[in-house]
C-alpha cells in the first residue's frame, strides 16, 4: 500500500504541469487561437520562475514570475498574428525556439543553483491520514491550484455568457464580429491567459519538481500539453483525465522497469503518444456523434472588415 | 529545427567574432563544437569548464570560440568547417555524432587540426580521445556494495550503447566484490536530458526500496531526490555535492582540461601528432569526486581502489568475466577483456538480472 500511494503521488506531480499548461491552451484554442508556443512559453515561466523564487526566497514570487513570463511571450504572439494577421502555425513555431533560446539566456546565470521545494500542505490531522492523507491534504499549492483552475475554466466556458461567447468567437468569428463581439481583443485575453498558465506550468518543474534549474528543462512536455488538447477534444474535464493518464502511464513504465516486468521501455515511453494517435482516429471517425468541441475558426486568421 | 537556428546564429556570431578580433593574429585560435548548452551542468558543462581551464592556463596565447547547440550531422559539418575557414587551427568536436562531419572537414582542411571527442575515426590531421569511465563505475560500484543495507542498487540509464553497458558491468563487477548477493534495478529513461523523467525514475527507485542510487544521465535531479528520500547517490560528470550534501558518496568528473591544454602546446610548439587518448583515472582524464557520507573503512576501501586501477594492477574487467548467462567472456586482452571488447560490449556480466532492451 505504502508503494501504491508513493506512486499516485509520483502521478500527480508528474501529472500537474501537464495539466496546468493545456488547460491555457484548451482556452486558447476554443477561442479559435492556435498558439503552437506553449514549450516557449513553459520553458521561459521554468527560467523566471525559478530566478523569481531564488531572488525572492519565495515559491510565490516564484510562480507570479513564471506567469508573468509566460503572458509576455505569449503578448508577442498575440501582436503578431492578431494584431498583423501572420499565419499561426509559424509563429508558433517561432515562439517556441524563441523561448528556448531566450530561457537559456536568462537562465545561464542561474544554472548550479539551487532552491527549497515549494512547500506541502500539511493539516496535522488530515495529513497524516493513512494512504489518503498525502494524497489529498499533502500536496504542494499548484496541485490544489490546477484542480481549482480546471472547475474554474469548465464554469467559464459553459455557465457564463462570455464563456459562450469565446466559444462562438472560436467556432465563427465572421458570424461573431458581425454580432458586434470584439473577436481580436477576446481573443488577445484568451491568448495571454493561456501564456500565464503554460508559464505557471513551466515554473512547476524548477519550483516544485526539480528544485534547480537547466536550460531546455521542460523537454518536450509543451508538445505533449498541445496534445492533451486534443487527446481532450477540446473538453475541461476530458482533459484532466487526459493529464493524469499521461502521467500515470510515464510513471508506470518507469516502476513496470524497476520491477523488471520485460516490456521494452521504448514501447512504454511511446505509450502516450499512440493513445493520442488512436484517440485523433477515433475523433475523426465519430465526428457529431463522439463529441469533439473543436473549434471551427482554430487556425484561421482573422482580419476585420476593411 | 531550433537547433539548426541556434547554429546558424551562433555561426555568425562566431564570424562576426574572429572579424573583431583581427588585430590578435599572433594567437592561436582553438574551436569548441558543443552538442548541448553550456549550461546542461553535465556532459557540455564539463567542456566547457575544460575551454575556460585551457584559457586560464595559456591566456594571452590562445583566444577561443565555441559553438553550443550544434546538432549531429549536416549542420555540424557546416560549424566545423566555419572554424576551420575562421582561421581556427584546432578544433575540438565534443559528441560522438561529429564523427563523419570532422573527417570529411579535416580531409578539406589538412592544415587544420581536428580533435574528435568519443570517436574512433582518425587523420593524419585527426585525433581521438574519450576518458575511461568505468574505472570510476567499478569504484562506486566497490562503495555502493558497502554502503547498500538492502543490497540494492538503483541505476538510472539513458540509452542501450556501449558505453552505458559497460558501465553497469564496471559497477556490477566492482559491487560483487564487497557482496555477492548484491542486485540492480535499471530504468532506462530513454534521453540524455530530462530533469523531471530522471527525477521520476529516482523515485521509482527509491519507492522499490534502492538504497544507493547512480546514473548515466546528465541532470543533477536524481542526486536532488536522494537528498529529498535521505537516501546515497553517486553525481555524473559533475561533481554535484551542493545537489545532495549529505547523499553524494563521489561522483565522476570528466576532467579535459588538461587534455586540451596539452593538445594547444602541442599545437603552439609544432609537435602535434594524430593520435588515439584514451584516458582514465590514471592521466586525471577521470577524476572522483571527494569520497563523503561513507565511513572511514570504505573511504579506505575506495582509496585503496582507485590507487590499484590507477597503477595498473587492478583492471576492471579483469579475466575470467563472466556473462549475465554463466557464460566465460573471450578473454582478449591477455589478463583483462581489451578496448575493443569494451568499446562494443553488448551483453551484461552475471548479477545483473535486467533484460536487456532489444535483446
Amino acid at each position: 500500500m505504502v508503494l501504491l500511494e508513493a506512486i499516485i503521488l509520483s502521478v500527480i506531480a508528474a501529472s500537474t504541469p501537464l495539466l496546468l499548461a493545456a488547460a491555457g491552451e484548451l482556452v486558447v484554442e476554443r477561442s479559435g487561437v492556435l498558439n503552437l508556443g506553449v514549450e516557449g512559453m513553459m520553458i521561459m515561466g521554468a527560467a523566471c520562475g525559478f530566478a523569481g523564487a531564488l531572488l525572492t526566497g519565495s515559491t510565490f514570487v516564484g510562480a507570479l514570475f513564471g506567469i508573468v513570463a509566460g503572458a509576455a511571450l505569449s503578448s508577442v504572439f498575440a501582436l503578431l498574428t492578431l494584431g498583423l494577421a501572420v499565419n499561426q502555425v509559424a509563429t508558433g513555431l517561432a515562439l517556441t525556439i524563441l523561448g528556448i533560446g531566450l530561457s537559456g539566456l536568462i537562465g545561464a546565470g542561474f544554472v548550479g543553483q539551487r532552491i527549497a521545494l515549494a512547500p506541502h500542505l500539511f493539516l496535522p490531522a488530515l495529513t497524516d491520514l493513512p494512504f489518503v492523507g498525502h494524497i489529498f491534504f499533502g500536496q504542494d499549492a499548484f496541485v490544489y491550484f490546477s484542480v481549482i483552475l480546471i472547475g474554474g475554466i469548465w464554469w467559464f466556458l459553459y455557465r457564463t455568457r462570455a464563456g459562450l461567447v469565446l466559444r462562438a468567437v472560436g467556432d465563427n468569428h465572421t458570424s461573431a464580429h458581425a454580432l458586434g463581439y470584439p473577436v481580436l481583443k477576446i481573443r488577445l485575453l484568451a491568448v495571454l491567459f493561456g501564456g500565464a498558465c503554460a508559464g505557471l506550468g513551466g515554473a512547476y518543474l524548477p519550483l516544485a519538481y526539480t528544485p534547480f534549474f537547466v536550460p531546455g528543462m521542460t523537454a518536450g512536455r509543451g508538445w505533449i500539453a498541445l496534445a492533451l488538447v486534443v487527446f481532450s477534444s477540446w473538453r475541461p474535464v476530458r482533459l484532466v483525465g487526459g493529464a493524469y493518464l499521461f502521467g500515470a502511464v510515464t510513471i508506470l513504465q518507469l516502476q513496470a522497469q524497476g520491477f523488471g516486468l520485460g516490456i521494452p521501455s521504448q514501447l512504454m515511453s511511446s505509450l502516450p503518444y499512440i493513445a493520442t494517435v488512436v484517440v485523433l482516429v477515433l475523433i475523426s471517425r465519430g465526428r457529431g456523434t463522439a463529441g469533439s468541441a473543436s473549434p471551427a475558426s482554430l487556425g484561421l486568421v482573422f482580419v476585420p472588415d476593411r | 529545427m531550433r537547433k539548426k537556428l541556434l547554429t546558424a546564429v551562433a555561426a555568425a556570431l562566431a564570424i562576426a567574432a574572429t572579424a573583431f578580433s583581427a588585430s590578435a593574429a599572433d594567437k592561436l585560435k582553438v574551436g569548441f563544437i558543443y552538442l548541448g548548452p553550456v549550461g546542461d551542468f553535465g556532459w557540455t558543462y564539463q567542456h566547457e569548464v575544460g575551454r575556460r581551464g585551457l584559457v586560464a592556463a595559456l591566456d594571452g596565447k590562445v583566444e577561443t570560440t565555441y559553438l553550443e547547440n550544434v546538432n549531429e550531422g549536416p549542420d555540424a559539418e557546416r560549424a566545423i568547417e566555419q572554424l576551420a575557414r575562421t582561421g581556427h587551427k584546432l578544433v575540438f568536436t565534443t559528441s560522438f555524432g561529429y564523427m563523419d562531419p570532422t573527417l570529411k572537414v579535416a580531409k578539406r582542411f589538412p592544415k587544420v587540426f581536428f580533435e574528435h571527442a568519443t570517436g574512433f575515426k582518425r587523420a593524419p590531421n585527426m585525433s581521438t580521445y574519450s576518458g575511461r569511465f568505468y574505472e570510476g563505475r567499478y569504484i562506486q560500484g566497490v562503495i555502493a556494495g558497502k554502503m547498500s543495507k538492502k543490497g540494492v542498487l538503483g541505476y538510472i540509464a539513458s540509452f542501450p550503447i556501449p558505453e552505458v553497458i559497460s558501465g553497469i558491468n564496471a559497477t556490477m563487477l566492482g559491487a560483487r566484490t564487497v557482496n555477492p548477493d548484491i542486485k540492480v534495478k535499471i530504468i532506462w529513461v530513454n534521453s540524455w536530458f530530462d530533469p523531471g523523467k530522471e527525477a521520476d525514475a529516482a523515485k521509482a527507485l527509491a519507492d522499490q526500496g534502492c538504497d544507493v542510487l547512480m546514473q548515466h544521465t546528465d541532470s543533477p535531479a536524481a542526486m536532488q531526490i536522494a537528498s529529498q528520500r535521505g537516501i546515497l547517490a553517486f553525481g555524473q560528470d559533475s561533481d554535484m555535492i551542493k545537489f545532495g550534501p549529505k547523499s553524494q558518496l563521489t561522483a565522476i568528473v570528466d576532467n579535459w582540461a588538461p587534455y586540451y591544454i596539452q593538445r594547444t602546446k602541442d599545437v603552439l610548439d609544432g609537435t602535434w601528432k594524430s593520435t588515439d587518448t584514451w584516458g582514465g583515472l590514471k592521466s586525471k582524464l577521470v577524476v572522483m569526486a571527494p569520497y563523503t557520507n561513507m565511513p572511514d573503512d570504505v573511504k579506505k576501501l575506495a582509496e585503496k581502489t582507485q590507487a590499484a586501477i590507477e597503477d595498473g594492477s587492478l583492471h576492471p574487467f579483469k579475466c575470467p568475466v563472466i556473462d549475465q548467462d554463466g557464460k566465460t567472456v573471450p578473454c582478449e586482452g591477455g589478463t583483462h577483456l581489451s578496448d575493443k571488447q569494451i568499446l562494443s560490449m553488448n551483453f551484461y556480466v552475471k548479477g545483473v538480472t535486467d533484460k536487456m532492451p532489444g535483446k
